[in-house]
């Protein structure tokens, strides 16, 4: 679980164990000490020599290389990329999703026409079809979208037919009396009543795109994150390596931030 | 009034991993327009079986039951239901639960919501979540819900099963205006004697195993209503004597 403000660090079970080594600390300051002692670490390594520049640089040399970046431009230039691309294969993905889970959740028969398919379908890394992709759609956006599109599809489209077998059919019951419409009843009762679920797919499968968008702009682009590390490796310049994978983790951190700011305003009923 | 409700010679078998349960006997009922029935039996005894299948959520059955000269084949708006449950939408507000119950061409639906929210005391409710208000509150506006589609017969499934012994009275005295005021139909099912004798102007009894009806006794407790004294001590005495023989009837243990 991660700190969240308001959060009560030295409460009661496991957490409560923890209190003789960190009761002193602040919550806050509690969240930011293992990054502060690894920094430490990196730095202690770097002076006493243990590591070699041309390897793994100090990190105030990243620091350098970010600043340097960010003022040129090209940093957020690259992530601008990687977000747009992994925005339009989410989004893609989730309707998509949206659309074959309810047939799925609803009928029986396209549950049974599809299941083999997707079943097969399934198991295959979206990394393992970027050969595929690149021969069919080129290198050009629509081979990096369509990996991210795989990667949010499945985890979406297996949580909204979760969700949709997940409702109690009693409420079903009730919509019979009510003589509720088809549309309504897929509006009204289903989409909503399988929300909690359809969020926890929606938050893999962000989470997912962005390790495609990564994974795909590594073989195959010319901006993006993934280019920046394939690039910093290419030029041997493990800083601009180093910086990416950072970047890499702190906006995919920001993103599930946002996923599950976006779970709680939805889900105000739960 | 004529009969608006007669169900002929219903028996319902339940299959259950292998076994059959009998829920059902060849069950009789003839409910007149307007009356408020309330049918008592045990736990188990087939009540809910009943209702449903009066209700048309139960189809696979024997014998046969007709509503307003038609036979039941599905459920309807014209015959509401209350479940035990509830059976609010969480995700809904008040208001929108009860929205969502009525077609999308109904006329004056914003006044009929507005009309069925003040009737149950819930003004100021309206866009609360149906996680935020209590078991009673829940129940008011299951009840808001159903009567709001205008239905010619109320089944209610143990409305007050779950509530405590002040909020069910409160209650129980609402249902009761209700029914005088818009002279609907009312099934009650019950497995309180006391609520169904207070409530209902004629009491059915059932017994279990197989379900089928022992008794139909007339209620007259005057006007108004009240819960003690001779007439509905009387009533009480007759329905328990239905349960419990002179053997085990607790008030020997009392003795
Ligand atoms: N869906 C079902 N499947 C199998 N048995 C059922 C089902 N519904 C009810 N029964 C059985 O039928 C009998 C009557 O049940 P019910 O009508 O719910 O009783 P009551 O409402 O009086 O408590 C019980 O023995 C119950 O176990
Ligand atoms: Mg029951």
């Amino acid at each position: 679980m991660a700190y969240e403000p308001g959060m009560d660090l030295a409460g009661g079970g496991r957490a409560g164990r923890l209190r003789g080594l960190s009761g002193k600390l602040p919550a806050w300051l509690l969240y930011f000490t293992l990054p502060i002692i690894l920094l430490l670490v990196w730095k202690g390594a770097d002076m006493l020599g243990y590591i070699k520049p041309y390897t793994m640089p100090s990190p105030e040399k990243v620091a350098a290389t970010a600043i340097e970046l960010v003022r040129n431009g090209k940093l957020v230039k690259h992530i601008v990329a990687s977000m747009e691309r992994v925005l339009e294969g989410f989004f893609i993905a989730l309707v998509s999703a949206l659309a074959l889970g309810v047939g799925i959740g609803l009928s029986k028969r396209v549950d049974i026409f599809t299941t083999l398919v997707l079943q097969i379908l399934r198991p295959i890394p979206p990394i393992a079809w970027i050969p595929m992709a690149i021969l069919w759609l080129g290198i050009g956006e629509t081979s990096k979208v369509f990996i991210i599109f795989l990667g949010a599809f499945f985890p979406i489209l297996v949580n909204v037919v979760d969700g949709i077998s997940g409702i109690d059919a009693k409420y079903f019951e009730l919509a019979s009396v009510y003589e509720i419409p088809r549309k309504k009843l897929i509006l009204r009762v289903i989409l909503p009543g399988a929300t909690p679920s359809i969020m926890t797919g929606v938050r893999v499968g962000l989470g997912n795109a962005w390790v495609c968008v990564v994974a795909a702009e590594m073989i195959a682009a010319v901006s993006g994150v993934g280019y920046m590390l394939s690039d910093g490796r290419s030029l041997s310049r493990p800083d601009i390596v180093i910086l990416g994978m950072l970047v890499v983790g702190f906006v995919g951190k920001v993103m599930d931030d946002l996923v599950k700011w976006v779970r709680a305003k939805v889900l105000v009923w739960a | 009034m004529p009969d608006i409700l007669e169900i002929n010679h219903v028996c319902k078998r339940f299959s259950q991993n292998g076994s059959i349960v009998e829920a059902l006997r060849d069950i009789n009922l003839n409910v007149e327009e307007g009356n408020f029935v309330s049918i008592i039996g045990v736990s188990g005894c087939g009540k809910s079986t009943l209702l449903r299948i009066i209700g048309g959520l139960e189809t696979d059955y024997e014998g046969s039951v007709t509503f307003d000269g038609m036979p039941v084949t599905a459920p309807s708006r014209k015959k509401g239901f209350v479940f035990q449950d509830h059976r609010l939408l969480p995700w809904l507000t008040i208001e929108d639960n009860i929205r969502f119950s009525l077609p999308e061409e109904q006329e004056d639906r914003e006044s009929i919501i507005r009309e069925s929210i003040r009737m149950v005391g819930l003004e100021g409710f309206e866009s609360a979540y149906p996680k935020q208000i209590s078991g009673g509150m829940s129940q008011r506006v299951s009840i808001a819900r159903a009567l709001s589609n205008d239905p010619k017969i109320l089944l209610l499934d143990e409305p007050f099963g779950s509530l405590d012994a002040i909020t069910k009275i409160n209650l129980q005295d609402e249902l009761l205006n209700i029914w005088k005021r818009e002279s609907i139909t009312m099934i009650l099912v019950t497995h309180d004697i006391d609520e169904a004798i207070y409530l209902g102007n004629s009491v059915v009894v059932m017994t279990p195993r197989p379900g089928t009806i022992k008794r139909v006794e007339n209620i007259d407790l005057g006007e108004p209503k009240k819960r003690t004294g001779p007439i509905f001590s009387r009533y009480r005495e007759i329905i328990y004597r239905e349960f419990f023989t002179e053997a085990n009837s607790p008030f020997i243990y009392n003795l």
